[in-house]
């Protein structure tokens, strides 16, 4: 501040044309005297009322630092202190360039100190300045919130509390602005949501209130926002998600939000609503999908801006095209949800008209928004594996997908990709021609990715691309991933990127010849990778998994040598034969099975070493165990003995 | 061996559930499917009923016949949900009707539970069973629940409406008037065979509600409480509450507000009274009040005066301190006019029009060609005077014709408020009541020879409207105590000026319109089909049968001039070719064709002839408060014109009415203004009786010589004020 200060003099030698009458006004604040810089801060406040010249004239004179140094002096009166919070009220109503100099000389912190004094009057100068300020459009909103965390600040300042009792004002203006707040303090914050349950007004609790406030006569307003409200604390867990507020009472007001009869706004935001209330459960899906044919409504969002706006109407033609995209793209994040895990539905979705070439469409459209929710929508549709065999085949949905895959976001990535992993299951009939059009190459990037999720269904994708794939994709993969990166991934921090490498492994090295290949070009270091896990400390699902690639290998003609060379590695597997875990056990077992099989060349040696290790006692022990699993599998292997 | 490769099969990103489609299901038209799974054994278990689910019946098996508890809670969530009913007249559906079923379907506990009693072999089993009553047409929205109790052997339960007399051997909604939601496939099926994809199946345990806006004639089914959103649109009215079921072990419950229903009905109905309101608040209208009072006036006036109600729009004129823009000597001729016509007269009511407004007829052939065709089928019928006076004896009865100009009840298409003229009170018919019988017999009955002997106490009816407006029940036996008062003078000297030459064999005057309105009380269906036997061909003289013929060969002749010099006329040839159809049978009453000869079918042509006259007057031909009725028909205009209007004004202050009572003549204000007029849905009756009452003896005896036709064309007022939001300019007011 107080370099604003000593800015002012050199500012006034610049300015000719100011009027003396201006420069007494400023000079005035600067008197000795407390009463008089009073008089002269109210004389100054006459004076610029309604005069954007004498505004100009002030500010340019340097009368902002000195006002801002009074407001926030201690030692002013509070009677001064309000003044000056009202004449930079007055200064802030004028020209836009005058609000771009308050906000230059930092008034903004200078004003919400203000509001901690205890002064009313004082505070509510403050507040008008501020809301003035705030108004304008040249003032940037972060000034005030400044992080993403605001609503915990307004929480932790008694916001509900204050508010809650709004709710029942008998002014509606006063009840909108209060729910309003409380779906912005609410959204995606399951602090304040869960905080809002507990909360109650006259004797009635919040959500009890919102109910109220969803009844179908209430302004349409009133009930999206408070349905908002309601499916905030839903999602935070406040309210259970078959609690008959929300079943019967939310998600049906949302439904309706979604009709025809509301504003395209309205219709835009009852879907997102609804598509997040949703989202994550199955029951909540069932109902909405049945609920006022609500996949069929759902279609029409994609009928703007209509044939017949755009002849009759201009107007009309603007307004709808303005909403198009975000129409779109509310639908397909509503289909989405609703798609998300029941079959009938994903399968009522699709057959709505034209919804293929719709996802189709979306999936090119300029627009990133309806790309994404295109998307999103495309991802919980190729969920069914019904739908992968037949209409995803029908309309050729791997294109438009491998081409939003190429230089996307990263929001987008993650989806697409994981769509992608749906279309490369082995009995997609996308599967050939997405490897064909270099998918190889992109997911291989993708298991380099910062982000996490990314490098999941990069390495989920291949996985998935790797079985029963033929040798020649095998070897692309390999060349493609490159065995450092295969190593970098095992050794990956997250256990969902590990497990599925090790997928991605054991379906690279399944059928004899794809194995004795593998291990001839990479043996030595997929021993050491397996060495190096079965010692480490991991997850039961993670050793199993190692276990069941160490049985693969023992399937093969060349490669059963890796293991029965190693003896490290015998003593892993007859150490998980005697685990306490069954699973590894029965995985181990896998193994041996594999190893001992009679009629393969060599057996009789391995038999032989693997007797001398003491494996056929161990065996002996698990025939009689109460497990029928291992027990069945035991006597197998001790029948390549007798035999 | 290969174990371990079985077992890599990790793939698979998301676990996709298996289940086979359900839907949709294709279906043969008209046809079921057979069964083909062997019968399952029913559950009763009445706990499994009781659990979660506030739509939850009888607790057991041993709930009998509801107490009187209740029956108490019945009768006051059902005042609650529909205040606008008046149960006294259109008592609310409580119960499935053991009259009303098929003899497969069997009732228990207060006829609430269904179960089905038949083998289920097919399609050919189906029972359906009906509520006691119809859905009053002023609920508004009306609403009903069933649980399915047990789905028995295949769960072919259809949920839903139909109309009285719809086959009952058959699940709802196969049939015409029938419209049924179905269990099984879950498809609506709207008075067809074949059903369409509608909303998900159900089965034991689900509670399925349907609901039908009688304002916008809609219905949809809510399951569990979730609405599954519109099933039909266009419904009649009249409907009754019916389930149907198919196979052995079905059972479900209905909930006609014996127990909270589990979908949110009163949420829906809050939703409908804002939805009109808000129309009615932003319904532009004028500052000045009076400019819709005398609008209102005016609407009236015209209407009387069209229709030729000559006194009555006199007696109003006086009232409402209003001038009738037609000279009086004009409407009386036209109502003379009218009155022949519509006693089969043509001949005569030619004449008269050719006399009166000479050069009407000769600038409109068309309507001539019309009115002689229509004679030539008074010929036929023995009604026409150029028969009738070689008649021997008189026919009996078939060509008398109510006498009034009772036009106004015709107007508002079938619907349920222009009926109940016939053997039902007219108190009774405030539009909410079932007709009893098809509307064309009803309406305009026949005179039964019975009639003579109540002919001589013509002026009766000022009585019997006493009788009406102070004890609505009693009026079924006004003719007994109804011989006495003055009636209208002048009604009594048109009379006299033109007796309706049917029944008078005697010179006696005997007819005036209040008598006839007697007569149509009176007569009933039986007579009618007594005397409809003894009709013969012009009235059974050979003389008549010549004239007659001569004139058909006339007919002929004209139609030819009319082809020359206007060239080809598909209706003329059409409508001469009916007419000269009825000579082909031995009995043209009963003949393909003989619908013609219905009286009823006056009424187009004097409607005609009536609008000709007025337009060569320059008059308006119809009547504006015709205009702003026949955009009833057109939904789109104005959706809300019935009287399930009452059921949305519910609750309005009552200062909302006061703007409705300042356009009435002053005594019938205060008549009206002592009740409180909403307070339930006779509020038109309020006006009738009312009126009648009144001390101004004219428009009393007027009113009640067209007691149905002016209860009418109250109705349709009350109904217009409503649609043109007149009630409720004080909103604005209120607002501010």
């Amino acid at each position: 501040m107080a370099s604003c200060v000593l800015e002012a003099p050199l500012r006034m030698s610049v300015l000719s044309e100011v009027t003396a009458s201006s420069r007494h006004y400023v000079d005035r604040l600067f008197d000795l005297d407390p009463q008089k810089v009073l008089q002269g801060v109210i004389d100054m406040k006459n004076a610029v009322i309604g005069n954007n010249k004498q505004k100009a004239n002030l500010i340019v004179l340097g009368a902002v630092p000195r006002l801002l140094y009074l407001l926030q002096q201690e030692t002013s009166s509070t009677e001064l202190r309000t003044e000056c919070a009202v004449v930079l009220g007055s200064l802030a109503m004028g020209t836009e360039n005058n609000v771009k100099s308050l906000l230059d000389c930092h008034i903004i912190p200078a004003l919400l100190q203000g509001l901690l004094s205890p002064d009313l009057k004082f505070i509510e100068a403050c507040l008008r300045c501020l809301r003035t300020i705030f108004i304008s459009p040249v003032t940037p909103e972060d000034l005030l919130y400044t992080g993403p965390d605001h609503q915990t600040i307004l929480f932790n300042h008694g916001a509900v509390q204050n508010i809650a009792h709004l709710l029942v004002s008998t002014s509606y203006k006063v009840r909108m602005q209060a729910l309003k707040c409380f779906s912005v303090l609410a959204f995606e914050n399951p602090q304040v949501s869960m905080t809002l349950v507990n909360v109650s007004v006259d004797g009635e609790l919040l959500p009890q209130i919102f109910v109220k406030m969803l009844q179908r006569d209430k302004p349409i307003e009133m009930q999206l926002t408070s349905a908002k409200c309601l499916t905030s604390m839903c999602r935070a867990g406040a309210i259970r998600t078959d609690d008959s507020c929300i079943v019967l009472k939310t998600l049906p007001c949302l439904v309706r939000m979604c009709s025809k009869e509301r504003l395209l706004e309205e219709r835009v935001e009852g879907a997102e609503t609804l598509a997040y209330l949703i989202e994550t459960d199955v029951e909540l899906q069932r109902i909405a999908s049945i609920t006022d044919h609500l996949i069929v409504m759902l279609a029409d969002y994609f009928k703007y801006p209509s044939s017949v706006s755009a002849i009759t109407d201009i107007k009309r033609l603007d307004h709808d095209l303005k909403h198009a995209h975000e129409l779109r793209q509310a639908a397909f994040k509503l289909y989405a949800s609703l798609g998300a895990n029941d079959e009938d539905i994903r399968k009522k979705i699709i057959e709505t008209e034209n919804m293929m070439d719709r996802i189709v469409n979306g999936l090119s459209e300029s627009s990133i928004k309806v790309r994404l929710a295109a998307v999103r929508c495309l991802h919980s549709l190729s969920r069914s594996v019904q739908q992968l065999r037949t209409s995803f085949q029908d309309h050729a949905v791997w294109k438009p997908l491998m081409k939003v895959l190429q230089n996307a976001p990263n929001e987008m990535l993650v989806v697409a990709s994981s769509t992608l992993c749906n279309l490369l299951l082995e009995f997609s009939p996308s599967k050939e021609p997405i490897l064909e059009s270099g998918a190889i190459e992109l997911l291989c990037s993708l298991t380099q990715s910062e982000n996490l999720a990314l490098r999941v269904n990069g390495i989920w994708a291949l996985m998935n691309m790797a079985f029963q794939a033929e040798q020649k994709i095998k070897s692309d993969i390999l060349r493609g991933l490159s065995t450092e990166q295969l190593f970098q991934l095992l050794s990956d921090s997250d256990v969902n990127v590990l497990m599925k490498t090790l997928g991605l492994l054991r379906n690279l090295l399944s059928t004899r010849p794809h194995i004795d290949h593998i291990m001839s070009t990479h043996g030595k270091q997929i021993m050491q990778a397996v060495t190096l896990i079965l010692e480490g400390e991991h997850n039961i699902e993670v050793k199993e998994q190692t276990l069941c690639i160490l049985a693969n290998i023992a399937d093969g003609t060349t490669a059963k040598e890796l293991i029965m060379t190693n003896d490290d590695i015998l003593q892993k597997i007859k150490y998980y034969m005697s685990h306490s875990n069954a699973k590894l056990q029965l995985a181990a077992m896998f193994c041996i099975s594999n190893l001992i099989w009679n009629e393969e060349e060599g057996s009789q040696e391995r038999q032989d070493k693997l007797r001398d290790m003491g494996i056929v006692d161990i065996l002996h022990k698990l025939s009689q165990s109460s497990d029928p699993n291992l027990c069945d599998k035991a006597k197998t292997a001790l029948q390549q003995y007798l035999a | 061996m290969r174990e371990a490769a079985a077992r890599e099969r990790d793939g698979l990103r998301f676990p996709s559930g298996g289940a086979a489609p359900l839907w949709p299901r294709s279906r043969p038209i008209g046809w079921r499917r057979e069964p083909g799974l062997a019968p399952r054994p029913v559950t009763q278990s009445g706990s499994k009923m009781a659990e979660a689910g506030a739509g939850s019946l009888h607790g057991g098996d041993a709930a009998a016949a509801p107490g009187p508890a209740e029956e108490q809670e019945l009768s006051r969530r059902l005042r609650r949900l529909y205040p606008a009913v008046n149960q006294d007249e259109t008592p609310l559906p409580r119960s499935w009707s053991p009259k009303d079923k098929y003899n497969y379907i069997g009732l228990s506990q207060g006829n609430l539970r269904v179960h089905y009693k038949g083998h289920g072999k097919n399609h050919k089993d189906a029972a359906s069973v009906r509520a006691t009553h119809p859905i009053p047409a002023a609920c508004g929205i009306y609403y009903f629940e069933v649980k399915i109790v047990s789905k028995g052997r295949d769960g072919y339960m259809g949920i839903g409406l139909s109309a009285q007399g719809v086959n009952m051997n058959r699940l709802p909604g196969w049939d015409k008037h029938s419209y049924g939601y179905h269990g099984d496939d879950g498809h609506s099926f709207c008075s067809s065979g074949t059903g369409q994809p509608y909303g998900p199946t159900f089965t034991t345990g689900d509670v399925i509600g349907c609901c039908v806006n009688l304002i916008n004639n809609t219905c949809f089914y809510t399951k569990n409480g979730h609405s599954l959103g519109i099933a039909f649109t266009d419904l009649p009215s009249n409907l009754y509450p019916t389930v149907g079921l198919q196979t052995p072990g079905e059972i479900v419950d209905a909930n006609f507000g014996q127990q909270p229903f589990v979908f949110d009905i009163e949420d829906y109905m809050r939703e409908w009274r804002a939805k009109i309101q808000s129309t009615i608040k932003r319904f532009p209208i004028g500052d000045r009040l009076g400019e819709w009072q005398a609008m209102l006036q005016n609407m009236v006036s015209s209407y009387l005066v069209h229709h030729g109600y000559c006194s009555t729009a006199t007696a109003f004129a006086r009232v409402t301190d209003t001038t009738i823009q037609e000279e009086q000597t004009s409407i009386k001729n036209r109502q003379r006019i009218q009155k022949l016509v519509l006693a089969g007269r043509v001949g005569e009511a030619i004449e008269a029009t050719q006399q009166l407004y000479p050069g009407l007829l000769e600038h409109n052939p068309n309507l001539l060609f019309m009115l002689k065709c229509r004679q030539f089928v008074e010929m036929v019928n023995g009604t026409d005077s150029e028969v009738r006076c070689f008649s021997a004896r008189s026919p009996r009865s078939q060509d008398s014709y109510p006498g009034s100009p009772s036009l106004s009840p015709r107007h508002g298409s079938n619907n349920s408020h222009v009926h109940s003229t016939g053997a039902d009170s007219p108190t009774c018919s405030n539009g909410v009541m079932s007709t009893k019988s098809k509307q064309s017999h009803s309406k305009y009955p026949t005179l039964s020879s019975s009639s003579s002997s109540s002919s001589s106490s013509s002026p009766s009816s000022v009585n019997y409207s006493e009788s009406n407006s102070t004890d609505s029940t009693k009026s079924q036996q006004h003719s007994s105590t109804s011989n006495q008062e003055t009636s209208d003078s002048e009604m009594e000297m048109e009379a006299e000026h033109y007796p309706n030459g049917v029944l008078e064999n005697s010179s006696t005057r005997i007819m005036n319109g209040t008598y006839k309105h007697e007569e149509i009380l009176q007569t009933d269906e039986s007579s009618m089909e007594d005397s409809c036997s003894q009709r013969q061909l012009c009235g059974g003289n050979h003389a008549a049968t010549e004239r007659m013929i001569q004139f058909g060969r006339e007919l002929q002749m004209l139609s030819e001039q009319l082809c020359r010099e206007y060239g080809k006329n598909t209706v003329h040839k059409k409508m001469l070719q009916d007419a000269f159809s009825l000579l082909a049978y031995s009995d043209p009453w009963n003949c393909p064709v003989g619908q013609q000869l219905d009286p009823i079918q006056r009424e187009p042509v004097c409607a005609a002839l009536n609008s000709a006259i007025l337009e060569s007057q320059n008059l308006p031909k119809q009547p504006p408060l015709m205009l702003a009725l026949g955009q009833r028909a057109e939904r789109a205009s104005c959706p809300y014109l019935n009287e399930s209007y009452l059921f949305l004004l519910w609750g309005f202050p009552s200062r909302q009415v006061t703007l409705l009572l300042d356009s009435l003549p002053m005594p019938l204000r205060e008549k009206v203004q002592k009740r409180n007029p909403l307070e339930n849905s006779k509020f038109a009756t309020a006006f009738i009786c009312a009126g009648i009452s009144s001390q101004q003896s004219n428009f009393k005896a007027t009113a009640v010589s067209h007691q149905t036709s002016v209860f009418h064309l109250f109705w349709k007022i009350v109904f217009i004020l409503q649609s043109v939001k007149i009630l409720l300019p004080h909103l604005h007011s209120e607002k501010g």
